[in-house]
């Protein structure tokens, strides 16, 4: 039902919670999973047991509850209770808030009795876990802690023992700890859900004084969709596949007519960021074990190329099923459950066309069609927060497949400190593609000459046809360099363009992107472009600074490369050379160039 | 905003929130008035009415507010 899906409208669901109730009951033909659900909660849980309820009859679970008293949860939990114990629950929710917390540090209190409390307060917590597993044996999700709704010490209140907002996240991580040692135990995120929708939205004390709710009821939906979640995908009704559109939802642009060259992806422009971004979010996905298909209206030869670009995150056999054609996009999803053996409703549709997304909910219902917009900046926000692939269970296979592990060693290595600057520029690992232009990256390299300001030579713009002339001429020397490390590509960060006349090579255009300032990445350039020249039998290179407002920091960038200062006029112009006759020693020695790897 | 038409978006609300196509309301419409009315749904009408005019309920107003009448008067001194 649309007006239970994400991004939905809480305060309608609330106020139509009656009749959505109605309608969800009397949809025909729908086989619900009957499920027994107990909340135990300490502040009142009503609406929250009510929207539950829409949330998860629109997952077809049609739970039956038991509800406490309120503020009877450890009392239900811990002392015989024939009603409780008749019901049988078949998942327990504990639905407590940093209302609950009976003892929070005093300033005044020493270390030992703010341990002491904070231990007290967790084992009244585990005690009741540990007595209801065994008694019901059944999951239990438990909520962790809200922040609390002032700060005594203000931020200090985040780091000292004493502040409210430390003892609550330590009290968090215990929680943590308790969910990692034990199976069929989880974690409701308020903590998480609470930043998303703003601490003002989550927690207002009037609802709390006068209804004793935790959470304030305009945030209730959120809150229970969000419960809902982890009950659907502990009852196996998760989704497993995601399909994906190619054309403005993997890359911006359209691939038919713009050529594979031309398509946003990468590192060069803001929207290709934003699209390589999705794309790494839909490669974990992937080693979380969700299936990956394609469904697209394109010629299938043309299409495929977008994703055999070298700065394409994913690739084709990322995807577990290719439907690229003219076939309505229906029946491509229809035959690719058929193949894999899945029913259409285990499958997410992705695609920025409103009008394929409406194809598929008329023809294929049961499959989930997000309302992703066509602002490819909002599609992770909101097939994140949807829930389609809520992980309660991860197996010991899913785990050898994530990435995600590789990527924090790296990360964690990275923290080590060096007494070597060269040792840590080594352990970067980089990696440099420097040679002469190619047509994917025209663009960002006409723009990288429009950007640039303190690492520009000459300050000379182009424009793109420029930039495509200079390429095709071959009294130009034009090289441009990509830089890679261990923790992501940096895209095109440097551009060197010098015009040969009379054996010498005259520096147009000398720039580079300050983000790889002090990596060697000006020296690799300067290498590549002493390689061409000779290559050339070229007898010397003539380089220019004019100085402008912003580049005083490559005022003595030749003189730093070896060359000689021939002239400088009263503007504080200056015309240097380089005598390529003599010997050369490379002057980088950390960035290995133009050397594929697999990354 | 005439006190009519504060009635009349209101009977609407009404009728949402406890799903009854045929409730009317007046001045002196209380909760005894409507079964399912009870402290729970109250706090959702508060907030179906919060929605409906743009409006912030004080807390002091919503939880003694004696009948419709008084509701519909918080009302149109706050637009």
């Amino acid at each position: 039902m649309r007006e239970l899906e994400y991004p939905f409208d809480g305060n309608y669901i609330i106020k139509k919670k009656k009749s959505l109730r109605r309608q969800l009951l009397s949809e025909e033909g729908v086989r619900f999973t009957p499920l027994r659900i107990a909340i135990l909660g300490g502040e009142t849980t009503n609406d929250i047991k009510n929207v539950m309820e829409l949330f998860l009859l629109n997952n077809k679970i049609q739970p039956e509850f038991y509800e406490s008293e309120y503020n009877r949860y450890y009392e239900d939990a811990m002392f015989p209770n024939e009603e409780l114990e008749s019901f049988k629950p078949e998942l327990i929710f504990f639905c407590t808030c940093n209302r609950n917390i009976a003892e929070f540090p005093e300033i005044t209190d020493s270390n030992e009795l703010v341990e002491s409390k904070l231990q007290s307060t967790y084992e009244r917590f585990q005690a009741m876990w540990d007595h209801v597993s065994t008694t019901y044996n059944c999951p239990i999700i438990q909520n962790n802690f809200d922040p609390p709704m002032f700060r005594l010490m203000g931020n200090r209140d985040s780091w000292d023992i004493h502040g409210r907002t430390n003892f609550i996240n330590r009290l968090n991580q215990l929680f943590a700890e308790y969910a990692a040692a034990h199976e069929n135990f989880y974690i409701h995120d308020i903590n998480y859900e609470a930043s998303v929708i703003g601490l003002s939205n989550w927690s207002d004390s009037s609802y709390w004084h006068m209804y004793k709710y935790g959470v304030s009821v305009p945030a209730i939906p959120f809150f229970s969709f969000n419960v809902s979640n982890i009950v659907k995908s502990i009852i196996g009704k998760n989704k497993k596949v995601l399909m994906l559109d190619m054309d403005n939802t993997l890359w911006g642009g359209v691939i038919g007519d713009d050529g594979a060259d031309n398509i946003e992806i990468g590192q060069e422009t803001a929207m290709s960021q934003v699209y390589s971004e999705f794309q790494s979010y839909v490669k974990s996905l992937k080693s979380l074990g969700v299936l990956l298909t394609v469904n697209s209206k394109n010629d299938h030869d043309t299409a495929v190329k977008g994703l055999e670009r070298p700065d394409s995150i994913l690739h084709p056999d990322d995807f577990v099923s290719m439907k690229i054609n003219w076939d309505p996009k229906s029946r491509n999803l229809v035959d690719t459950a058929a193949e894999l053996n899945l029913l259409p409703e285990s499958f997410v549709f992705a695609d920025d066309n409103p009008a394929e997304r409406e194809i598929i909910r008329q023809e294929v219902p049961g499959a989930s069609v997000p309302e992703i917009g066509n602002s490819p900046e909002h599609y992770i926000e909101i097939l994140d927060r949807s829930g389609f692939f809520e992980t309660t269970n991860l197996s010991a296979d899913d785990l050898k497949r994530n990435e995600m592990y590789q990527a924090n060693a790296a990360r964690s290595a990275a923290k080590a400190s060096f007494q070597d600057y060269d040792d840590y520029l080594k352990s970067l690992q980089m990696n440099g593609e420097i040679q002469g232009f190619v047509p994917a990256y025209m663009a960002r390299i006409a723009q990288l000459t429009n950007k640039s300001n303190q690492f520009n030579l000459t300050t000379k713009r182009y424009t793109q046809s420029e930039i495509e002339a200079v390429s095709a001429d071959p009294s130009y020397i034009d090289i441009y360099g990509k830089l890679t490390d261990k923790f992501g590509d940096n895209g095109v960060v440097s551009v060197v363009i010098g015009n040969v006349r009379n054996n010498e090579c005259h520096i147009d255009l000398w720039i580079m992107s300050c983000r790889v300032l002090k990596r060697q990445m000006e020296n690799a350039m300067m290498d590549a472009l002493v390689h061409e020249c000779k290559a050339r039998g070229l007898q010397k290179i003539v380089g220019y600074y004019y100085p402008t407002a912003k580049n005083n920091m490559v005022r003595e960038f030749f003189a730093d490369r070896g060359f000689n200062k021939i002239s400088e006029d009263t503007d504080g112009n200056t015309v240097w050379e380089f005598d390529l006759t003599a010997d050369y020693t490379l002057q980088n020695t950390v960035i290995s160039v133009n050397k594929t790897e697999d990354c | 905003m005439t006190k009519e038409e504060v009635f009349s978006r209101l009977t609407e609300v009404f009728r949402d929130v406890f799903d009854d196509e045929s409730i009317e309301i007046s001045e002196s419409t209380t909760s005894a008035d409507i079964p399912d009315w009870d402290s729970f749904e109250h706090i959702n009408l508060i907030l179906a009415v919060e929605t409906e005019f743009g409006v912030k309920i004080p807390m002091g107003k919503a939880v003694t507010l004696k009948n419709v009448g008084e509701l519909a008067e918080t009302i149109i001194s706050m637009l």
